[in-house]
């Protein structure tokens, strides 16, 4: 991997911009609709009476743009950089990636209509209309589901040309990742989104629609990041990666346990026990995998730990990273039946989720756009202190979220099993969503620091220098 | 190893396709084992109308008769699939659960733990489980509350519990209380949710 750092015609700016404006837009409509839905629980949800715009819906825009409309924009214009440039070769066609662009736009698009319209799917995460009747061929809405298989077998196309021609080279570990990132992608919706509805109903189909959660956030999202991690942590600190040998370890460990822990989402619940149990022991081999690939990570940083100070991209991914530990640990815990019992259907996992899909993966793109937009638009960074103010508000805002919710949680599941009256949990919930909209104010606050940011750098004058962002060879 | 086909291939789907083998096929192996589990369909959930869909056909009959003609088993299947529909879209199962775990105290709180059995029928395709509680868990709704209640309750969550952090569907209801097409369906929804549960399952 030889990272060029001039602007060539190997890599297609223009798509990666374009994906990056989406998630942008994407994230901060995610991020308004996370608010309001979360002033419902304090009772000042602004439109009790709507019922386009009421909260349930307002709910499902929150989840469906984050996934969809931020991770994969996101993840899509990273990887427009990452596979030209460690394949040597082009993808498929720039059109083609203008058409890709278009899809999912569409598909977003007729998915928040059909979220305003009563038209959602009741498979979680993959709420995307079908535009079918449960179980029928009555068509009611825009097959979104559909598009968004299209999209994804276009996405595998245009990326896999690349890939493809340079099969007869030794992959670097990213390009393992992207190629099953991608592949997974298409399988997963594929199943999610028809079983449970046409084949499979009840029970079984629970075993479906948790495996489904599961491979969308472990077979997507996770392999997309990390292979963002081992392409973009050397190409910035200038050092190869601390052991190849154990992010192999981590991409079959990966690949094989993380599947398979699909059930833990519906624990102590009529899927048969010894299933339970198979979910509940590989999900804890994840954590295994999981730390070697956190321990790899942080022995590349070695040596280099004034990066932390001087590149905000540096800073970002190991902020990251801990945070990703973190959730690794706590899920470690609350994988078992012990905490199962106390903290499945409370905050607990909604902090977890948050800590995870924020605070990890959200990071590490965060990480990509500082230090590729400069790169695209061919401008310095308009204002280092809005960085600065980017960063800190979304790690004060996530942490503080995070243990809020973790405490609301652990409060509701124990209450529960005491069997104090339903509204005193809400009573006692209260001060804790208080905290909740609080904090996410905070990272709403920190997101249009970075956007505005975003915006001032693309119309400033201030020429992209790339001499003056070299991280130093030397050591501490 | 790490050429292109092994890993697009063996890593791509195999494993995928293990997990899935794994996960599903087993549960469904096995939980084909329990009697009663025979698929039941909207026409066969819907026979016979609920005693609750058709106390509201006596209570708001102009309202009903707009709404829905006559009270049959067909209207009551209508209704029935409708009030999922809304269940869905409305995300009340992003606030509330559908099954009762047998830990935690749930059953002197919600009622008898739930079975696989109960829910092999169209109205849980997919079925509607949750992973939240914001609000209690519904499996045993069936008959838990009189119509009134649900729909005072669906108006305005506030006016029947007063800390209730629900949102108010008023728009389901007409100005006198009577309810539109969609509340009769909401209401007549969760008045069944619960009512395929017929006893512990015969391993
Ligand atoms: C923001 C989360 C939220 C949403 C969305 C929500 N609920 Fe609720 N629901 C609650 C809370 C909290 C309670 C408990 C307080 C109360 O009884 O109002 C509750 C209570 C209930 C109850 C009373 C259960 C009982 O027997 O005590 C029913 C029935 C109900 N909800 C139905 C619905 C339906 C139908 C929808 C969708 C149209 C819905 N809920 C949407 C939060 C929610
Ligand atoms: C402004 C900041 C945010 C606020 C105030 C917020 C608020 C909320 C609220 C109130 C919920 C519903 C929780 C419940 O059902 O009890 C929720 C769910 C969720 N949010 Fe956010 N959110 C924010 C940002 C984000 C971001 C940036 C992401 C992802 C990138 C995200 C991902 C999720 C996920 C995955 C869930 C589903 C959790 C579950 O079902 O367990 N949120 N959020
Ligand atoms: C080793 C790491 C992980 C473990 C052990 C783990 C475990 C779990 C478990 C057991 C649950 C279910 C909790 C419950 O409902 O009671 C859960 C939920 C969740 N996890 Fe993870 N997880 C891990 C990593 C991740 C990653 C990497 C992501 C995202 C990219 C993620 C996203 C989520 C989300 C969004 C939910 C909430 C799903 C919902 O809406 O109900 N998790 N996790």
């Amino acid at each position: 991997m030889q990272p060029q750092l001039s602007s060539e015609p190997l890599v297609s700016y223009k798509l990666i911009k374009l994906h990056l404006i989406a998630a942008a837009i994407a994230l901060l409509l995610s991020m308004a609709a996370g608010f309001l839905y979360s002033l419902q629980f304090l009772g000042y949800y602004p439109w009790p009476d709507s019922e386009l715009l009421a909260p349930g819906h307002i709910r499902l825009i929150h989840t469906n743009l984050a996934a969809y409309g931020w991770l994969v924009n996101g993840f899509t214009a990273m990887t427009y950089y990452a596979v030209p440039r460690l394949t040597g070769s082009k993808v498929l066609s720039e059109k083609m990636g203008t058409l890709i662009f278009a899809v999912w736009q569409f598909a977003l698009l007729a998915s928040l209509g059909g979220f305003l319209f009563n038209r959602a799917q009741a498979i979680e995460w993959g709420e995307t209309p079908t535009g079918f009747r449960p179980g029928t061929f009555d068509l009611n809405w825009i097959p979104v589901d559909l598009i968004v298989v299209i999209g994804a077998v276009l996405l595998i196309t245009q990326f896999m040309v690349p890939i493809y021609k340079a099969r007869e080279q030794k992959f670097y570990v990213t390009l393992w990742y992207f190629i099953s990132g991608f592949v997974w992608l298409a399988l997963t919706y594929l199943m999610g989104n028809i079983i449970p509805e046409w084949v499979l109903p009840g029970a079984a189909g629970a075993a479906v629609t948790g495996l489904f959660i599961h491979d969308l956030v472990g077979l997507y999202v996770t392999p997309m990041g990390w292979g963002l991690m081992y392409f973009f942590v050397p190409l910035i600190l200038k050092k190869p990666i601390w052991s190849h040998s154990l992010s192999v370890i981590g991409f079959w460990g990966l690949a094989f346990f993380y599947p398979l822990g699909g059930v833990h989402h519906f624990l102590i619940s009529p899927i048969p026990d010894y299933v339970e149990y198979g979910a509940i022991t590989t999900t804890l081999a994840i954590e295994v995998v999981v730390t070697t690939v956190v321990v790899n990570f942080f022995m590349t940083l070695r040596g280099k730990w004034s990066a932390l100070r001087t590149s905000f991209a540096i800073r970002w991914f190991y902020a990251g990273a801990v945070m990703y530990f973190i959730t690794c640990f706590q899920c470690a815990f609350q994988v078992t039946w012990m905490f199962q019992k106390i903290i499945h259907f409370t905050d607990w996992v909604v902090s977890h989720a948050h800590m995870i899909m924020f605070g990890t993966f959200t990071f590490w793109l965060f990480g990509v756009i500082d230090w590729l937009w400069p790169r695209i638009v061919r401008r310095e960074w308009h204002s280092t202190s809005l960085r600065a103010w980017h960063f800190w508000l979304s790690v004060t805002g996530i942490v503080v979220m995070f243990f809020d919710l973790m405490i609301a949680g652990l409060v509701h599941g124990f209450m529960q099993r005491e069997l104090n009256h339903w509204t005193d949990i809400i009573d006692m919930s209260i001060p804790f969503w208080w905290v909740r909209t609080v904090s996410g104010a905070m990272l709403l606050g920190g997101l249009m620091c970075g956007l505005y940011n975003m915006y001032a750098t693309a119309k400033s004058d201030v020429e992209y220098v790339e001499e003056n962002h070299l991280i130093p060879a030397s050591a501490d | 190893m790490e050429r292109f086909y092994t890993l697009a291939f063996a890593a791509g789907i195999g494993c995928f396709a293990v997990a899935f083998v794994l996960s599903i096929a087993f549960p469904v192996m096995s939980l084909d084992n329990y009697k009663g589990m025979e698929y039941q369909s909207l026409e066969q959930l819907a026979e016979t109308p609920s005693q609750s869909f058709v106390d509201l056909s006596t209570s708001y009959p102009e309202a009903f008769a707009e709404a829905f003609g006559e009270m049959n088993s067909e209207s009551y299947g209508e209704a029935l699939r409708r009030g999922r529909d809304i269940y869905i879209g409305q995300a009340c199962w992003h606030c509330h659960s559908q099954y009762v775990r047998v830990v935690s105290n749930e059953e002197q709180r919600f009622g008898t733990p739930s079975t696989a059995q109960e829910y092999n029928n169209y109205l849980n395709q997919p079925h509607l489980w949750g992973t939240r509680r914001v609000g209690p868990d519904l499996a045993r709704e069936y008959g838990k509350r009189t119509n009134d209640w649900h729909i005072a309750h669906l108006i305005n969550p506030k006016n029947v519990v007063p800390l209730s952090v629900m949102p108010a569907y008023a728009y389901y209801f007409n100005e006198d209380g009577s309810p539109k097409r969609d509340g009769f369906s909401l209401v007549t929804y969760l008045q069944w949710i619960g009512s395929t549960y017929k006893g512990d399952p015969q391993p």
